[in-house]
């Protein structure tokens, strides 16, 4: 009869954040991850807009009032080339601090701790960049016009250039899906891969940084006097943007714990 | 042994249990009305904002209602919330701006109600100075210009009312009334104020055509040369047609009113006022934070060759040099049309939204 009792009281109070502590290999559960963002590794956030100036590659001098861009498709590659998915996707937007941080979990469960190459894609995928699918996305009115092939935006970037004149002028650096003529598109996101293999081990945070100046500077030097509003519907200002986005990723502090 | 069976089970009922206790089972419990969420909503969008501590109950809404239509919230017992708030207007009036008890004027356009379950930053007013519908409606009996009162009084009259006694009883059980009771029942109806049966709506879920006219006018709309309203309003995948966020949409050069400037100090954000949303137009002039266009053909002749620059303007507002993008007639009575087309006359006609 001691022993009923007993089973009763474990299985009664057994509680779901109970962890069996034993002998087992550490497992990798999710990642986070950690967006900053920098002109030419000066930060700029959101307390930078409309006051900071920046002077592009081409020379113009330019104020930021807003970005905000999608990453998705977190991935884990291990040494082996196995590939572990991440879940989820995620819309940074420099005016809310709480995007910047991103935690995630391993599609399929679990990692093993180890040496792991990091990919994620800037924008979505043809396979994801199904119009209207993401209620979050769409109340947050990022939405790219079906008549430019629908999705999303994968990037969008407004400030004034030429604000050290007597005429500052717009521009919005709007990118996703280009049009190549009338209900003809081609997918215009970017798959990043970055090497050297990273170390994952049970919380890991990894901080992904954005070069702003980047945008307008490289393979393309950009011309803000030529290419500055109206950007979405003009294919080849939305494919040297692809080209350019490029060199804006690069991977910033890993920490463990 | 049984005697320490039983007292063995007992303890560990007694350790495990997250039942309530009796103190708990005391609590009054009112009849919950969640919201009706459109199905274009729920199909588009992520759920509206309820407040943990407000949830939506029959009684709740009722008493909301009624207050909403009191005048009894003002000093001299003369102006509702709906005064300037009316049905027939998607709950707002035809002032430039709404006058007061006293005869005094704001300064401000008084704004339509609807769907605001679904400002996700919960920021209210032009300005966005109050955070939550609760907040929000603390404030006009107060003001001034407004009701002219003090919530002491209105406090005072509804304790010695014969029926609002009842009637909070029935919303939030034996307890004092408050006004923060009070501004929890206007919230609760307001947020019932769900308008999601336009043309337009009723299109995208199969059930209306457009017109040449409305078809292009929503092309106009969503073409970053033309009109490119939908960075701020919406589009036909985010049916609030807002993005309640605060623009400087090139209205003037210098500012009489500042607007999100004046709320957060930020100089950056001088002239900056809430996008409203394009339902419901047909219904709603005049336009504007200062409702200084009688006409929708003002408005959209203001964004097509009106904009003036100032340093806060939003970069959204394209070719602000030549006073914006230079609409052709067509595509500007096109773009009107699309827009009526997202007005519901069966909002504000609903029958639960008129005074009891």
């Amino acid at each position: 009869m001691t022993f009923v009792v007993f089973c009763l009281v474990i299985i009664s109070c057994k509680n779901d954040d109970d962890e069996i502590i034993c002998c087992q290999q550490p497992i990798v559960t999710d990642v986070t991850f950690t967006f900053s963002h920098n002109w030419d590794d000066n930060d700029v956030n959101s307390s930078d807009f409309n006051t900071t100036q920046y002077t592009n590659a081409n020379g113009e001098i330019l104020t930021i009032s807003k970005i905000r861009y999608l990453l998705s498709h977190f991935e884990l590659v291990n040494t082996n080339g196995n590939s572990f998915p991440l879940t989820g996707y995620n819309l940074i937007d420099l005016s809310n601090p709480d995007s910047f941080t991103f935690n995630t979990t391993i599609a399929d469960g679990i990692v093993y701790p180890g040496l792991y190459t990091l990919k994620f894609n800037y924008g979505f995928n043809e396979e994801d960049n199904i119009d209207g699918a993401y209620p979050d996305l769409n109340s947050a009115s990022w939405n790219w016009p079906t008549m430019l092939g629908g999705g999303y935006h994968f990037l969008q970037f407004d400030g004034m250039f030429n604000v050290n004149t007597t005429a500052p002028s717009p521009f919005n650096y709007h990118n996703g899906t280009a049009k190549i003529s009338d209900g003809v598109f081609e997918q215009n996101f970017v798959s990043f891969e970055f090497f050297p293999e990273i170390v994952i081990e049970p919380n890991s945070s990894i901080e992904i940084k954005m070069d702003l100046s980047e945008f307008f500077k490289n393979p393309i030097v950009w011309d803000l006097n030529t290419y500055n509003t109206s950007l979405m519907p003009n294919y080849d200002a939305q494919k040297m943007m692809q080209q350019n986005v490029g060199s804006v990723f690069s991977i910033g502090q890993i920490t463990q714990e | 042994m049984k005697k320490w069976l039983v007292y063995s089970i007992l303890c560990i009922c007694l350790s495990c249990s997250n039942e309530p206790t009796d103190a708990d089972t005391d609590m009054y419990v009112p009849t919950p009305s969640p919201l009706q969420i459109p199905e274009l909503f729920e199909n588009l969008i992520i759920p509206p904002v309820i407040p943990i501590n407000n949830p939506q109950t029959v009684d709740g809404i009722s008493l909301g209602k009624k207050l909403f239509f009191d005048p009894i919230l003002s000093a001299n017992n003369s102006q509702a919330c709906a005064s300037c708030h009316n049905p027939q207007n998607a709950f707002t009036d035809n002032a430039k701006f709404s006058i007061g008890i006293d005869g005094i004027a704001g300064n401000r356009n008084s704004m339509p109600l609807f769907n605001m379950a679904w400002n996700y930053d919960e920021l209210f007013f032009w300005d966005g100075h109050a955070f939550s519908l609760e907040h929000q409606a603390l404030e006009p009996v107060t003001n001034p210009i407004e009701m002219h009162n003090t919530w002491n009084v209105v406090v005072s009259r509804l304790q010695e009312s014969t029926e609002y006694p009842e009637l909070f009883r029935k919303a939030f059980g034996n307890v004092p009334i408050t006004k923060e009771l009070a501004t929890k029942a206007i919230a609760q109806f307001e947020r019932t104020l769900i308008s999601a049966n336009s043309k337009f709506d009723r299109y995208l879920l199969g059930e209306a055509v457009l017109t040449p006219e409305e078809e292009n006018g929503l092309n106009v709309f969503m073409d970053e040369n033309r009109g490119d309203c939908f960075h701020c309003h919406g589009n036909p995948n985010n049916p609030l047609w807002t993005d309640n966020i605060f623009h400087n949409n090139g209205l003037d050069a210098t500012f009489s009113d500042l607007g999100l400037g004046q709320v957060s100090g930020d100089p950056a954000d001088n002239g900056k006022f809430k996008s409203p949303s394009l339902r419901n137009l047909a219904f709603t002039a005049p336009f504007m934070h200062d409702g200084r266009f009688n006409t929708l053909d003002e408005v959209i002749n203001h964004y097509s060759e009106g904009l003036v620059y100032s340093p806060t303007i939003d970069p959204l507002m394209k070719k602000v040099d030549e006073g914006g993008v230079h609409l052709t007639p067509q595509d500007k009575s096109d773009l009107k049309a699309f827009l009526l087309s997202l007005s519901d006359p069966s909002f504000i006609n609903n029958p639960d939204f008129q005074m009891p």
